[in-house]
């Protein structure tokens, strides 16, 4: 009796959860005649591929470009942040708390608040406008939340392991590539899948750091779609897949580690 | 022996810094020293193109975050911020408990809702703005409705089609048109709610629950007297979390709504965007960016502060 009350309620909450699912594949699946509003809800009579292919036409450039940027970036501060973890756990020094504390901080604050100052730099730099000038951008912002997940990854293995490879005579950087690295395979991963849906996902930076409709990011590029009047629905939904596909298949292969990324993420509860 | 464990210990240090020393340098420059220039460029006139290119500062104090706060559109913001952070974290903390509990019952199968529940979290708050523009566009009313009027249409219930986010409808200073931008954020971010709850639910001993029930309580018991106080630094964490992102939500806003008639929708966020990098408006913008920060550190430097005391409490 209660257990039916349940999958009731489960049942309710799925539908709200799967309501613009419904929208988005019903829609972009639909042949350009269809997409009328009047048949917004209904499903289409005879479901077609031109949307997505027409999407794809368009946004092509800009789904190369946000793989151009996702790969370097989620991998450099994927590596930075298991060194500096690994500094941090085990090779402490005085100091080395606050030092935490102050870097940590630079996950926090609302980038709008550096933003300014930011584009010029990446201006002098000669970054600004390209891809790798958002790679800088989100490597360095990336680093207080790859040395936390690492960092307490870290944390939890025993000291002794560390110190009975030093008395071997392996030294700190040893240490790291022979014991830290292997053990921390699913840390990698956790932090790999984190980086990578947020850079993916990222329009902040990327719409101030690009202008250039062609060395956009993805999501800066579904905006504008969206956003011009002139564009049948059918396309816009069938862009948004697209956006949202990659981060989706990384979500449905490999969600154990998606949930431990969330919740690394939250500091310490 | 001593001297070689200071030697050692001295070694490590010079080591753990050299390691560090880069990513210190980094945060050093895009964190720090770039809140300090924007405090600079936000007691500046340089608000327009030609006065920064001319590179003359020109000190003018607290200026221009005295007009700021005169500002409707500033003012509106503040409210929408409060109004949203308010309603986005109470609407993700109910439905995020409510669906904690139902998941972690033993029923078959439980596991796809979960996913569904949690998929959200891994599409962008564009895409999610997207999408629900487009359910909540309002139509032409009352003559060609779409989106959500539509569906009310079409199951006869004319009564509730109402203009949705381009309604200028509102009540003490909340803009009811932000309820349908609240509903979508609530969609994206209750699921990871449930995550936070659940690893909670998950964590108390089982021991407890089952000293309670044998002691007679019921379920209803067990979850408000027991589970329900247990998963209280799971609350506070989750509404800092969610509180830290709602005071400087920009993209779902911004794919979703925009600023919306008379401001109903726009936010601080917004603003910061639209005078910096589309009005050159450089000042301005900065003392906005300045204000999120802090906003966003009043929340969050206790909460540092506190993580970190338990921590060495503990080690």
């Amino acid at each position: 009796m209660k257990k039916t009350l349940s999958i009731v309620l489960l049942c309710v909450f799925a539908a709200f959860f799967l309501l613009p699912m419904y929208v988005l594949l019903a829609t972009s699946l639909k042949p350009m005649q269809e997409v009328g509003i009047a048949r917004m809800w209904h499903l289409p009579s005879r479901p077609s591929l031109d949307a997505f292919v027409k999407a794809f036409g368009r946004l092509a450039p800009n789904l190369q470009n946000s793989l151009m940027l996702v790969i370097p970036a989620t991998l450099i501060s994927a590596f930075m942040g298991s060194i500096n973890g690994y500094m941090l756990s085990k090779l402490k020094f005085r100091g080395s708390d606050l030092l935490f504390a102050l870097l940590l901080f630079g996950m926090f604050i609302p980038y709008q608040s550096v933003l300014f100052p930011l584009i010029n730099a990446l201006d002098m730099m000669g970054l600004y406008g390209s891809i790798w000038g958002l790679v800088v951008v989100h490597v360095v912002y990336g680093l207080p939340i790859t040395t936390l997940i690492f960092r307490n990854y870290y944390s939890e293995i025993p000291d002794e392991l560390i110190e009975a490879s030093s008395i071997d005579g392996a030294s700190i950087f040893r240490t790291y590539t022979r014991v830290l690295v292997p053990l921390s395979i699913p840390g990698f991963v956790v932090v790999l899948i984190w980086q990578f849906t947020n850079i993916w996902n990222e329009f902040l930076f990327a719409v101030t750091v690009t202008s250039d409709p062609l060395k956009q990011p993805i999501t800066v590029a579904l905006v504008n779609l969206a956003g011009s009047q002139v564009v049948e629905w059918n396309l816009q939904m069938a862009g948004a897949i697209l956006a949202a596909l990659p981060t989706l298949i990384v979500y449905i292969a490999l969600g154990k580690y998606f949930l431990r990324g969330l919740l690394a993420g939250s500091v310490k509860g | 022996m001593g001297v070689n464990i200071i030697k050692r210990r001295k070694k490590r240090m010079l080591v753990s810094l050299a390691v560090l020393s880069p990513s210190i340098a980094a945060i050093t420059v895009f964190v720090y020293v770039f809140i300090g220039s924007s405090i600079r460029t936000s007691m500046s006139n340089w608000n327009s193109f030609a006065r920064l290119l001319s590179g003359e500062y020109v000190f003018v104090g607290m200026q221009n975050y005295v007009r700021l706060f005169q500002d409707p559109r500033f003012q509106s913001d503040l409210w929408n911020t409060l109004y949203f952070t308010l309603f986005f974290i109470l609407g993700c903390l109910t439905m995020g408990i409510i669906l904690a509990v139902l998941v972690d019952r033993n029923i078959k199968g439980v596991g796809i809702f979960r996913n569904i529940f949690l998929f959200p979290m891994a599409v962008s708050f564009v895409v999610t703005g997207t999408v629900w523009r487009w359910i909540f566009a309002p139509g032409n009313l009352p003559g060609s409705p779409r989106g959500v009027n539509l569906l009310f249409d079409m199951l006869g219930l004319n009564s509730l089609q109402w203009r949705w986010f381009t309604s200028t409808e509102s009540f003490l200073n909340f803009n009811l048109a932000l309820i349908p931008v609240i509903i979508a954020a609530v969609w994206q971010m209750s699921g990871y709610t449930m995550a936070l709850y659940l690893a909670g639910l998950r964590g108390i001993p089982s021991a407890l629950t089952e000293a309670a029930e044998v002691d007679g309580a019921s379920p209803w018991q067990v979850f408000w007297r027991v589970k329900f106080p247990l998963l209280r630094p799971i609350t506070f964490s989750a509404m800092i979390i969610l509180g830290h992102i709602s005071l400087k939500i920009f993209d779902l806003v911004y794919a979703m709504t925009g600023s919306g008639p008379g401001n109903v929708t726009d936010m601080p966020a917004i603003y910061m965007f639209e005078t910096t990098f589309r009005a050159n408006r450089y000042a301005t913008g900065s003392a906005i960016g300045i204000v999120m920060l802090i906003m966003v550190a009043i929340v969050i430097i206790p909460y540092l502060v506190n993580a970190f005391k338990k921590e060495v409490k503990v080690s």
